[in-house]
């Protein structure tokens, strides 16, 4: 007990995990609306755009992720000369968002394809019979039907995604929860135990209220048939 | 279904029935020289086919004899290897914004009913009229509301499909395709999927808009709606037209050694 009272008087834990949210938090947004993006070209009429969109998923979804964030660094800031802010923690910070959205896109786009799937061929060419375009058939039928079998995998997704931020490290970002853990343990060696229960506790409690949420929305947004 | 019985109660307002019956014999649908095939399977061969303004075509044949396909190039659901489709005197477009714009003006019926299952009843039948006519949303669902009154189904306007019944569905279907006020109306077995209690509530109203003056296309294999309702009827076989006549000649008089099996079979139940 004595261990952990001290570790949380010498250490900011709470504001290295608020760290691993906002990156989480933002990456969210940005690779929701990549993916949704991608979803949409994905099942668009346009053999192209599939294409370009089905190439993206691939390569994404099978790079490691910490090459990406590494890639962010050396390439993307130091080679490329790209930087969102003078200040090193708020770039670092920013490079670290756009990797993993980069990367957590391509799982949002597989994520709700997997919804859309769940949803009958007759839905679709109802509404092309009707004379809707295939905008109109996506975002007022297709979509919000899919949305009910996608929602598991969002979950998943995010859950995953909230893990990934920890890769942020590579990219740098030295404020977050797995830097702030390299450090106790070297400057705490004594305590390792609690330590590793800090963070591991921490990362659970965090992420059962994400299982809680994908459970209640998947039977609100239940579509009958 | 009450509503449809009373002698005052129409399915088309008046001036959709004079519109349906002024100039009879211009043809509203035509297929020349139509050719599809699904890999090696030849499924159209060289369908031709017209249809006047007015008429109910009644399409018969065994599975598998390429009734669907036919029926679904109609509003281009399916493309076509050759040949020629018109309607109403235009050829089919490609894609885009024209043909969006012809498959608003041809209602397609289907076998799975296919009503958005997260629409409401009255908003599936809403939906098309505002999103593609830019038709405002009062007059869209006034609309809506007459076209389900005279199906029989407005004391369901505010449910979801699935707290329908199959044969309501269907009519809810029917009542979605009019809303649009189609030159024509592609039925593709649209009594198939149904309990055989619900199947007649759903014919008497296909019978109804028959009566009505409106051009349709059926695939079907209820004979009684096809003697009642058809001007013409095509049996199909291997993808081709095998015979084409009245419900009479056709009945009676079977040419072909195919048509007089298959009805042998038909009828036999
Ligand atoms: N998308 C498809 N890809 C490949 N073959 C198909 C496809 N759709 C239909 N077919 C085949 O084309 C043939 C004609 O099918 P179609 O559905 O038009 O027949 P049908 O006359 O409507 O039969 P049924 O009475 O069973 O509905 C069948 O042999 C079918 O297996
Ligand atoms: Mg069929």
């Amino acid at each position: 007990m004595d261990g952990f009272l001290s570790l949380f008087q010498s250490y900011n834990v709470p504001a290295a995990f608020l760290v691993n949210l906002e990156l989480t938090f933002w990456s969210a947004i940005f690779s929701a609306i990549l993916g949704i993006i991608l979803v949409v070209m994905r099942i668009s009429p346009i053999s192209s755009m599939r294409r370009v969109a089905a190439g993206y998923v691939e390569l994404f979804k099978n790079m490691p992720l910490t090459i990406i964030m590494v890639f962010m660094v050396l390439g993307v800031f130091a080679q490329l000369k790209i930087s969102f802010s003078d200040n090193f923690d708020t770039n670092f910070f920013w490079l670290a968002v756009v990797g993993l959205s980069l990367y957590t896109a391509a799982f949002v786009c597989e994520s709700l394809r997997s919804g859309i799937n769940t949803v009958p061929l007759g839905q679709a060419e109802a509404a092309r019979a009707m004379g809707l375009n295939f905008m109109q058939s996506a975002t007022l039928i297709i979509m919000p039907q899919a949305l009910r079998g996608s929602v598991a995998p969002l979950g998943n997704t995010l859950i995953a995604l909230l893990k990934n931020s920890t890769v942020a490290a590579a990219a740098s970002v030295a404020t977050e929860t797995s830097s702030l853990m390299s450090e106790m343990i070297e400057f705490r060696p004594d305590v390792i135990v609690q330590i590793f229960l800090i963070f591991a506790f921490g990362y659970v409690i965090l992420i059962i209220p994400i299982g809680v949420l994908t459970t209640y929305l998947s039977n609100k947004l239940a579509v009958r048939r | 279904m009450r509503a449809i019985h009373y002698a005052s109660m129409t399915i088309l307002n008046e001036t959709q029935q004079d519109a349906a019956r002024e100039d009879d014999g211009k043809y509203l649908v035509e297929l020349e020289h139509v050719e599809k095939h699904y890999g090696n399977l030849h499924v159209l061969r060289d369908i031709n086919l017209k249809v006047k303004k007015g008429e109910v075509l009644v399409i018969v044949g065994p599975s598998g004899s390429g009734k669907s396909t036919m029926c679904r190039t109609i509003n281009r659901l399916e493309t076509i290897d050759s040949g020629v489709i018109r309607i109403d005197g235009q050829p089919l477009p490609q894609e885009g914004k024209a043909l969006a714009q012809l498959r608003a003006e041809v209602g397609m019926v289907f076998q799975s009913f296919n009503l958005f299952a997260n629409k409401t009843i009255l908003e599936n039948v809403t939906l098309a009229p505002i999103k593609v006519r830019h038709m405002d949303k009062t007059q869209a669902e006034r609309e809506a509301m007459d076209l389900l009154a005279r199906v029989g189904v407005d004391s369901q306007a505010n449910k979801m499909p699935s707290q329908l019944s199959g044969g309501q569905q269907q009519r809810v279907a029917i009542a979605r395709a009019l809303a649009m006020h189609p030159k024509v109306m592609l039925f593709d077995e649209p009594t198939s999927a149904l309990d055989p209690e619900m199947v007649n509530e759903v014919l008497d109203v296909m019978v109804e808009l028959a009566h009505e003056g409106m051009t349709m296309l059926c695939v079907t294999h209820e004979m009684g709606f096809a003697r009642k309702a058809a001007d013409k009827i095509i049996f199909m076989a291997d993808g081709q037209i095998l015979e084409r006549g009245t419900p009479d000649e056709f009945f009676e008089h079977p040419q072909t050694a195919r048509a007089q099996e298959f009805l042998s079979k038909i009828l036999t139940h």
